[in-house]
């Protein structure tokens, strides 16, 4: 199978198609205004997110409404390091407002930027980590997880907003201007920290998609498919199950950090409740169990988004909220799974239908 | 004393109100698997619909009659929640069977469009709601001042509570209903109807947050996005207080409700809710499946 798949015409076609859109990704800046890259900026930065939360959807059936929160967390290391920087020495001013009159201890290392990237992925990963040690070891999940990972997103933003002269409360940290020594705002820097961004973005991927065809990437799926039958083969399922949650909220913290860079805000209400499902909603209709079709919905929705919100905000939130509907009842699998079942050949259909009729009857 | 009178009875007060929200949840999700996200809307529904029958009074009956607005209020609250749900069951619910993340999601939607239809209906800012003027002033007990509302709501709440008790255990619907709860195929083949029982209860936990949400206008101005305020909070009584049991939702509201005013009375609004959530963490290393979990023997339950 492996030879046939190498020579297969669709895989060469496949492969041309990811190269094309690398390409065209790469060399956006040729060709859109500042404005238009940032935006784009954005929504690459966003994107990053979705193959690690597909990861965790798409290919272990854990949902977490709470990736909000582990982007959040990404983006404020991000964003204590150039508020810092920004202050030059003194005291960042809303700590003044808010009656400080000392840097708190724990923002002093953060004028080191290597240090703030490393808490940029540590900190997520760790909180994710710590939820899914005290979970996933208790067999708890399915939607129990998931309202879990929902009361994280809300201790975490009141968090955020109650310690004002830590955090920056509602306002958020914003306010930012140099970055390495570089003004932030300068047409090359943005460019620059654009083709950062994609090329992150096309890392997470093969990372993530290294991860779906290795060993562990099958355990994962078969967790997702009957995680007792795994169980009772000799596997573990909580480990893959931490592993993995942990390697998505570190995903997501990048993610976090390349966002701040290019909006240059993050505030508690940027990662709250909302925001974190709405980054499922990017998997949901990009197509969950494809990290392309995930990474494609995010830009697609978020596009959408910055197109329309503004406009018919009204709308906007009807057409969003029937969106889901439609998508999770109809099309459970995304547009990924509505083009490959229009495009491929009939084979493929039987051996996806033998697939699945290897879930419902356990004999086969 | 006096401040332990007042944190207990406050605790008492928000444990009352978290118990009207999750008890529809609760039972919807034993039954069906479904996680209903749209229930903080049905408790807005709840609320416009008090609204609007305090508009009706103010509008068309004689002052005199004004104050009885609220009587009425309950059961019309109840009956429009009930409706919405009705629907919301017969129209998309019964699509999402077995598929308890994927109604979590579909059902989120629903929320958002009825925000929506709120806030394009009513208005996006709050709106205030008269209350009766017998609920007015309290009781002192202690040296401590316990506002009728509140005591109101508490008795609302036992009232729900006890008529809820009844139905599920002591009518022929809620045999029913218990038997589809414990083996759904089983039931189905003893002739029950488990569609028609997925509706009733369906319709009949949104009717129940209906009155929640028609309590919550005795606490305050109502809005659009009064219902999510809550949500997050019930849905942890119910992973708390396990499903399958009404005792076991009373005991989860009971414990978030009293944690919850205690810890932020010590600490602070927002360190509160930390504690809380690292104390329900740390009571499912104890026990996962909640307070009170419905036994079975099959494996995937």
């Amino acid at each position: 199978m492996l030879t046939l798949r190498k020579l297969s015409p669709q895989r060469l076609w496949l492969l041309a198609g990811y190269a094309a859109a690398a390409a065209t990704m790469f060399s956006a800046p040729m060709f859109l205004n500042d404005f238009r890259l940032n935006l784009l900026a954005k929504f690459l930065a966003f994107a990053i997110v979705a193959p690690g939360l597909d990861l965790i959807w798409g290919y272990t059936g854990i949902l977490s409404l709470g990736h909000g929160i582990f982007f959040g967390l990404g983006a404020y290391a991000m964003a204590m390091y150039l508020k810092l920087e920004a202050s030059g020495g003194k005291l960042p001013d809303f700590m003044g407002w808010s009656g400080l009159s000392e840097l708190p201890w724990f923002w002093k290392p953060f004028e080191n930027f290597g240090f703030a990237v490393l808490m940029g992925i540590l900190i997520p990963a760790a909180l994710a980590l710590f939820l899914g040690f005290f979970t996933f070891r208790n067999r708890i999940r399915g939607v129990y997880f998931t309202i879990l990972t929902q009361a994280l997103v809300i201790i975490t933003t009141t968090l955020l907003v109650g310690q004002q002269a830590y955090t920056g409360g509602t306002n958020g940290v914003t306010g930012f201007s140099k970055i390495l020594g570089e003004s932030i705002a300068s047409p090359d820097t943005k460019r620059l920290l654009y083709w950062v961004t994609a090329a992150v973005l096309v890392a997470v991927f093969i990372l993530c998609r290294y991860v779906v065809k290795s060993r562990f990437g099958k355990v994962l799926r078969a967790i997702r498919d009957g995680e007792n039958r795994v169980r009772f083969i000799g596997y573990n399922p909580a480990v893959y199950q931490m592993v993995i949650f942990t390697l998505s909220a570190a995903i997501a913290g990048i993610a976090g950090m390349l966002f701040v860079l290019h909006v240059g805000i993050i505030s508690p209400s940027m990662m709250g409740i909302v925001p974190s499902i709405e980054m499922v909603l990017w998997v949901a209709i990009g197509g969950r169990g494809t990290l392309i079709g995930a990474a494609l919905g995010a830009v697609l929705m978020n596009w959408a988004k910055s197109e329309f919100s503004t406009t018919y905000p009204e709308g906007w939130t009807y057409f969003l909220g029937g969106v889901f509907i439609l998508v999770v009842v109809f099309l459970p699998n995304g547009l990924a799974g509505l083009v490959s079942k229009l495009k491929f050949s009939k084979s493929r259909e039987v051996r996806s239908e033998a697939e699945h009729d290897g879930i419902e009857h356990p004999a086969v | 004393m006096e401040v332990i009178v007042l944190q207990l009875f406050n605790g008492l007060s928000v444990s009352s109100i978290l118990l009207l929200i999750a008890l529809g949840l609760a039972i919807t999700f034993g039954l069906m698997k479904v996680i209903n996200m749209a229930h903080g809307e049905l408790i807005m529904i709840g609320a416009y619909s008090t609204y609007l029958t305090q508009n009706i009074f103010n509008d068309y009956l004689p002052k005199s009659m004004f104050d009885w607005y609220f009587v009425l209020a309950i059961p019309v609250s109840f009956l429009i929640a009930f409706l919405f749900g009705l629907i919301l069951e017969m129209s998309l619910i019964r699509f999402l069977y077995g598929r308890p993340l994927d109604s979590l999601l579909a059902t989120w939607g629903v929320g958002l469009v009825l925000q929506q239809l709120a806030r394009s209906i009513f208005g996006a800012p709050n709106v205030a709601v008269t209350s009766p003027s017998w609920l007015d002033g309290g009781v002192t007990f202690l040296g401590s001042v316990l506002p009728y509302k509140r005591l109101f709501i508490i008795g609302l709440v036992a009232l729900t509570l006890l008529a809820m008790y009844f139905y599920i255990y002591r009518s022929l619907e809620g045999r029913r209903m218990r038997a589809v709860m414990q083996n759904r195929d089983m039931a189905s083949c003893l002739g029950v109807s488990t569609r028609r029982v997925d509706a009733m209860t369906f319709a009949i936990g949104s009717g129940i947050a209906g009155i929640a949400g028609c309590a919550l206008t005795l606490l305050g101005p109502i809005g659009p996005s009064l219902g999510t305020y809550y949500i997050v909070d019930a849905f942890m009584v119910v992973v708390l207080g396990g499903v399958g049991k009404l005792v076991g939702t009373v005991l989860g509201a009971l414990g978030i409700g009293v944690f919850n005013t205690m810890f932020e009375y010590w600490t602070n609004a927002s360190l509160g809710k930390v504690l809380v959530f690292i104390c329900i963490v740390a009571f499912l290393q104890w026990r996962p499946m909640g307070f009170i979990a419905m036994r079975s023997r099959s494996l995937d339950s």
